[in-house]
């Protein structure tokens, strides 16, 4: 192997090792289990299966990833290899780095080519803090209600998506120090009250939103205001399950009839909460981490004091 | 053993270095201030988190993270949009009040503008 190609693999080897993919989400029996992306994997079939994606800030041009295009492109080409084709895709936000209607373009231009009937979208706060989301909107909120949430039904599963990225001040309190946590808003909370209202308790339900809706750490605003109200509306449901993108690592909890998950980025990773003084990207991506990332096994988050169980399914 | 020279020495030496060290500390205040009022955004945090002006003063926005940032006013009277790394963004502040601001992209990032 020439020095070149083992260069070549050992870039190839450290992409893999941050560059999450996504994840193939399979329902069994109203019961969700994730499995990491990879090319051509088999799942047992039954139910259906669909891939959530997450964090492509496309338009992102620094350490550790100078090409998030290429890998964005990546993961729907892995979407492309799977065997069974998914039924419909979920890219929970940041979509785009700076909301720029080229960046925008860009995006749509590449995950047209992912090959599922539709994909759903929730907007990011890097998609909607130049303009309040009225580009994201114009783009991709077709068919969604109010500044962008929606619901839809697929084999007796019910899907909603919840906008926690605009109005991220006004929640916040005034002055300095405010929480800086995702805001979903009266309007909304009022919406989705109404629309779980006829379903049945037996429904599986499946919540996607960018911000993580249960709190993972406050002191970087990894969490939403009045998201415990969200819950309780779904509290009666016997099995919910909330996947969440923002903090570009996986990250799962369980809480009674609650299953909390984040995916990771398409475009780079960030330190797990606490490791870093700021929650910007992790620059410098070790080789040693290859396997952690990979998700094979290994997330253990212990925050300041309060420890999540956090479990991670692999292939 | 100390003498009582050696002693005067030693405490005059201090003297001179803890005056010397008060007095540039002074001096390098007093440059900063009278330089165009400045806030550097960095490590995700606004620095100084507050700054007090003159009424028609202009203050200028710096952004030293690889982050983008925004400085928007919470009463949306000012806004830098999008400050990628390197990219500055002044206004000026006609009116006495307080303003406060934050970063659009990190809310938890607030500081304030105090103009008399």
């Amino acid at each position: 192997m020439s020095e070149q190609d083992q260069m070549k693999r050992r870039s190839f080897l450290k992409c893999m090792a941050w560059g999450g993919t996504g994840l193939v989400w399979a329902m069994n029996g109203g019961v969700l289990s994730a499995n990491e992306l990879l090319a051509g994997s088999k799942r047992k079939a039954a139910g259906f299966s669909f891939v959530q994606i997450s964090d492509s800030h496309i338009g992102f041009n620094k350490d550790p990833n100078h090409d998030v295009t290429k890998t964005l492109q990546e993961a729907v080409d892995k979407i492309n290899a799977l065997e069974e084709q998914p039924a419909f895709v979920i890219h929970t936000g940041d979509i785009t780095h700076l909301a720029t209607p080229a960046q925008f373009d860009t995006a749509a231009q590449i995950l047209k080519s992912a090959r599922a009937s539709q994909i759903y979208y929730v907007p990011g706060e890097h998609d909607v803090f130049t303009d309040d989301g009225k580009l994201y909107l114009e783009r991709f909120g077709r068919g969604t209600q109010g500044q962008g949430w929606q619901s839809f039904d697929y084999n007796g599963v019910h899907f909603i998506g919840l906008i926690n990225v605009l109005n991220l001040k006004q929640g916040s309190g005034t002055g300095l120090g405010g929480s800086g946590f995702g805001q979903l808003g009266q309007e909304q909370l009022a919406w989705l009250q109404k629309d779980v209202k006829g379903l049945s308790g037996s429904t599986p339900i499946v919540v996607f939103a960018h911000i993580p809706l249960w709190t993972i750490y406050p002191d970087w605003s990894w969490g939403t205001d009045e998201s415990e109200q969200a819950l309780s509306y779904l509290k009666r449901f016997g099995s919910v399950t909330v996947l969440n993108g923002h903090i570009h690592q996986v990250m799962q909890k369980v809480e009674g009839n609650v299953t909390f998950h984040t995916a990771r980025s398409t475009a780079y990773p960030q330190p797990a909460p606490g490791t870093a003084p700021a929650p910007g990207p992790i620059k410098d991506v070790p080789a040693d981490k290859l396997r952690s990332t990979l998700g094979l096994t290994d997330i253990n988050y212990i925050a300041k004091g309060s420890q999540l169980a956090v479990v991670d399914d692999t292939l | 053993m100390l003498t009582k020279r050696n002693l005067l020495f030693a405490l005059t030496l201090a003297l001179i270095v803890v005056g010397f060290t008060a007095y540039s500390r002074g001096a390098h205040a007093h440059i900063a201030s009278i330089d165009a009022n400045e806030i550097v955004i960095q490590n995700f945090a606004f620095v100084p988190s507050t700054l007090t002006i003159k009424a028609g003063e202009k203050v200028t926005w710096v952004n030293r993270d690889d982050e983008p940032h925004t400085a928007t006013a919470n009463d949306k009277s000012f806004n830098s949009k999008t400050l990628e790394n390197g990219e500055r963004f002044s206004t000026e502040f006609r009116k006495p009040g307080t303003y406060q601001y934050y970063c659009a992209l990190h809310p938890k990032m607030t500081a304030q503008i105090i103009v008399k």
